[in-house]
C-alpha cells in the first residue's frame, strides 16, 4: 500500500504554477522533498494537508481520498512545520493537556519519553525556548499521537548539526516499524541523503524526478576528463556539464561510459545542481 | 542473534545492496555464518546501518536468489544449507577473475604464456 499517491497534481498562483506533479511514497518509506525556495515543496505540503485548494489531480494519504473524512485522518497525520506554533505562555506541561484534549490516540507517556530524550524541560513557557527546542517540541507533539505518516516541512532548517541529527536519528527509529512513513521536505540536501529511501526533486514547479536513493547513486557519477576525451563520449550519456579552459566535469549515465573513463561517485547534491542547470537552460 | 561485522563504506564506487550482499555471503561461504542461523530482519539491519530499507531488501533477495539464504514468512531469514556445489563454482569464478589478471599484466610486459605456465609450476613445486 501506498502511505501516500499523488497524480497529476497542478495548482496555479500568480507567477507560479505547480505542474502536474505525480508521485507515490510506499508505506514504510522515507521520501525526501527536495527543491530550491520557490519550487513549490510547501505547496505540495499544504496541498496534501487540504489546507489550501487544488486546480486538478488527486491525493490519497494513508489510502483515501485526502478531501473525504480528512478530520479523522488527521489523526493518523504527524506534521511538523518550519515554525512551530504555540502561545508563548505556554509550557510543555500545558502542551500535553491541550493536544490530550485534541487527539483521540494521544499518549502522554509517549510524549513525556520525547521530553526526557530531548531534554525539554517541563515548566519552561515556549517564548523562552531557543528555536531547536521549538521544533524538537513540535516534533515530540507530531510523534506523540500514534501518526502512521509524520509530514515535515523544512524542520531541520536553521538547527545546528548536532540538533539535525538528532532528529534524523528520530526519524530513522519511527520508520522502524514498516507501518510508518514519512514525507520530509527540506533544502538540506545532506540530511536528506542521510536518511532517505527516496528522493523526489521538485524545480519551479515541476518534478524534475522521483527516484529510489540508491539507484540515483549507481546509476549517475561524475566524469572529469580533457575536452578531447570528452568528444568520444555519447551525448546520450550526459545529463550536464561545467566546463573550464582545462577540463570537463560532467554528470554522466555510468552505464553508458566506455571503460577507461574514470567516473567518481556522484553526490545527491551533485544531481540535483546538475540537472537543476540542464533544466533552467531548456 | 550472532553479531555481524557489516561494514558499509559510503565512498566506495560498490553499490550498497552490493556490499551487504558480498560480506553476507563471505561470512556464509567462510563458516562464521552456519546453517539455520538467522540472519537480522531487513527493517532492522536497514535503520541500524542507516541505509535504505529497498537496498537491504535487494541485498537479501539476492542472497536468497543465489540460495545462500531462506525465508520463512512471519518468521525472518535464515542461512541456507551450505551448498558446496555453489561455492566451488564461486571460488572457480574467483580463480578465473585472478587469472583474467595475470594475463593482462603479463601482455603488458611480453611475458609469454610458456613462461607464465613455467613461473606458476615453480611456484606451486616451491609450496609444496
Amino acid at each position: 500500500m501506498n502511505a501516500l499517491a499523488i497524480r497529476n497534481l497542478t495548482k496555479t498562483y500568480k507567477g507560479f504554477k505547480l505542474d502536474n506533479i505525480s508521485f507515490e511514497l510506499p508505506k514504510g518509506c522515507i521520501m525526501g522533498l527536495i527543491g530550491e525556495n520557490g519550487a513549490g515543496k510547501t505547496t505540495t505540503i499544504k496541498l496534501i494537508l487540504d489546507t489550501i485548494k487544488r486546480d486538478s489531480g488527486t491525493i490519497e494519504v494513508l489510502g483515501e481520498d485526502n478531501r473525504k473524512n480528512f478530520k479523522e485522518k488527521k489523526e493518523d497525520i504527524g506534521v511538523v512545520l518550519d515554525e512551530a506554533y504555540f502561545p508563548e505562555g505556554f509550557t510543555a506541561k500545558n502542551v500535553n493537556t491541550v493536544m490530550k484534549n485534541t487527539y483521540k490516540r494521544w499518549d502522554q507517556e509517549l510524549f513525556c519519553d520525547y521530553l526526557n530524550r530531548f531534554s525539554l524541560p517541563r515548566d519552561k513557557a515556549f517564548k523562552d525556548f531557543s528555536r531547536g527546542m521549538k521544533m524538537k517540541l513540535a516534533i515530540a507533539v507530531a510523534l506523540s499521537h500514534n501518526a502512521k505518516l509524520l509530514i515535515l516541512d523544512e524542520a531541520t532548517s536553521g538547527l545546528d548539526p548536532i540538533a539535525r541529527d538528532e532528529i534524523l536519528g528520530i526519524i530513522n527509529e519511527y520508520t522502524r516499524d514498516e507501518d510508518n512513513s514519512v514525507l520530509i521536505s527540506s533544502h538540506i540536501v545532506s540530511d536528506l541523503e542521510k536518511i532517505c529511501d527516496y528522493i523526489a526533486f521538485l524545480h519551479k514547479g515541476k518534478l524534475v524526478f522521483c527516484e529510489e536513493k540508491d539507484v540515483l547513486l549507481e546509476r549517475y557519477g561524475i566524469l572529469k576528463c580533457s575536452k578531447s576525451d570528452f568528444a568520444a563520449i555519447a551525448p546520450d550519456a550526459i545529463k550536464g556539464k561545467r566546463e573550464n579552459s582545462y577540463c570537463v566535469e560532467a554528470l554522466v549515465e555510468r552505464a553508458e561510459i566506455p571503460t577507461g573513463f574514470s567516473v567518481e561517485k556522484a553526490s545527491i547534491e551533485d544531481i540535483i545542481l546538475y540537472l537543476a542547470r540542464e533544466v533552467t537552460k531548456q | 542473534m550472532k553479531i555481524l561485522d557489516i561494514i558499509i563504506s559510503n565512498s566506495s564506487n560498490q553499490p550498497i545492496y552490493d556490499q551487504i550482499y558480498s560480506q553476507v555471503k563471505s561470512m556464509i561461504i567462510s563458516g562464521k555464518l552456519k546453517e539455520g542461523d538467522p540472519l537480522p530482519s531487513i527493517r532492522n539491519l536497514a535503520k541500524d546501518l542507516r541505509i535504505s530499507v529497498i537496498t537491504t531488501k535487494r541485498a537479501y533477495d539476492e542472497l536468497e536468489r543465489d540460495g545462500f539464504i531462506y525465508t520463512v514468512a512471519g518468521k525472518g531469514c535464515f542461512v541456507a544449507e551450505k551448498n558446496v556445489e555453489l561455492i566451488r563454482e564461486e571460488n572457480l569464478k574467483k580463480i578465473e577473475e585472478y587469472m583474467q589478471k595475470i594475463a593482462e599484466l603479463a601482455a603488458l610486459c611480453n611475458i609469454s604464456n610458456d613462461e607464465l605456465v613455467e613461473m606458476f609450476r615453480i611456484l606451486i613445486r616451491e609450496d609444496e
